[in-house]
């Protein structure tokens, strides 16, 4: 196995497997009790990575216990039924267990998404926009500096976004519903979100510049 | 930079953010890499960029982290 692949100019190096990953794919290949049992141990380790994953999120998550546990089985469930449907898609590019955590871990993160529905904590469509000062940091005692901003903001939201890069700005930035579960309530995925907002950040600094209150900054860079 | 820091962070965006869709794609390795200590921000900068931008990749690349290194702990 060898060769390079690229992702938008990125090349990745597609190595010689490791031995653990080769038994890995020898055994999910294989038939009979030896598979069985490949099943059963990728199944138990998926279910430690998510469990380790929901305890590890789990403070922030207003999940408890046994909600957590019922979703790190689901999660780890799903994933083991991703992984043995696409493990002749796994490249070599990592070791097969790396591939397989990666993906109980994004099953972890899409019950997490459609959990937040069980107890939203605001409607879909409510639009709350005296929460903007607080999730900016505004202070209160500078009312008079950040008010002409924030409707400076609020009429870019309203005049420079599309009707989706509206409603995903409203959702996310006003009401706080977390990436993941709008996508779960959208029925879209996670690119198609994020590059809404993206795009809807991008317009919203160029409106903001135009008219004064902050710089476009091109030449920031991390 | 001016007075709002939090806000003119969330309005900054990164020409090199490759996107959702291909920091998934490729998470597996980019965190390997970072766990091996190799040049991961170096060699793929969109992918860094993105991360850290992106709550939600962010913290799927955290997870997948925390469990390599509970490989070894």
């Amino acid at each position: 196995m060898g060769g390079n692949r690229e992702i938008q100019g990125t090349p990745v190096a597609v190595r010689r497997l490791d031995p653990e990953s080769a038994e890995w794919l020898r055994v999910l290949g294989d038939t009979g009790p030896q598979r069985e049992a490949a099943l059963a141990r990728l199944h138990e380790m998926l279910v430690r990575i998510a469990r380790g994953e929901v305890r590890r999120r789990g403070p922030r998550l207003r999940i408890s216990g046994p909600e957590l546990d019922d979703l790190a089985y689901q999660a780890a469930a799903d994933a083991l039924v991703a992984i043995t449907a696409k493990v002749g898609q796994f490249r070599g590019e990592s070791r097969f267990t790396t591939w397989a955590y990666k993906i109980v871990i994004f099953e972890v993160s899409a019950k997490i998404g459609r959990h937040f529905w069980r107890n939203p904590s605001v409607p879909l469509d409510a639009e709350d926009w005296d929460r903007l000062p607080d999730r900016f940091g505004f202070d209160p005692a500078q009312q008079a500096e950040w008010r002409d901003l924030l409707a400076a903001l609020r009429r870019a939201v309203d005049e420079e976004l599309t009707p989706r890069q509206r409603a995903v700005f409203v959702a996310i930035v006003l009401n706080g519903v977390p990436l993941d579960a709008l996508v779960a309530e959208l029925a879209s995925n996670r690119n198609a979100i994020y590059k809404m907002l993206f795009d809807a950040r991008r317009k919203l600094r160029a409106a903001l510049a135009a008219n004064g209150y902050m710089g476009d900054d091109p030449s920031r860079n991390s | 930079m001016n007075g709002w820091p939090e806000l003119d962070r969330f309005l900054w965006t990164d020409p090199r953010d490759v996107g959702c869709a291909e920091a998934m794609e490729i998470l597996h390795v980019y965190a390997e890499l970072v766990a091996a200590g190799g040049p991961a921000e170096q060699r793929y900068p969109g992918i860094a960029a993105h991360l850290r931008a992106c709550g939600p990749c962010g913290e799927d690349f955290d997870g997948l982290l925390a469990a390599l290194h509970g490989e070894t702990h």
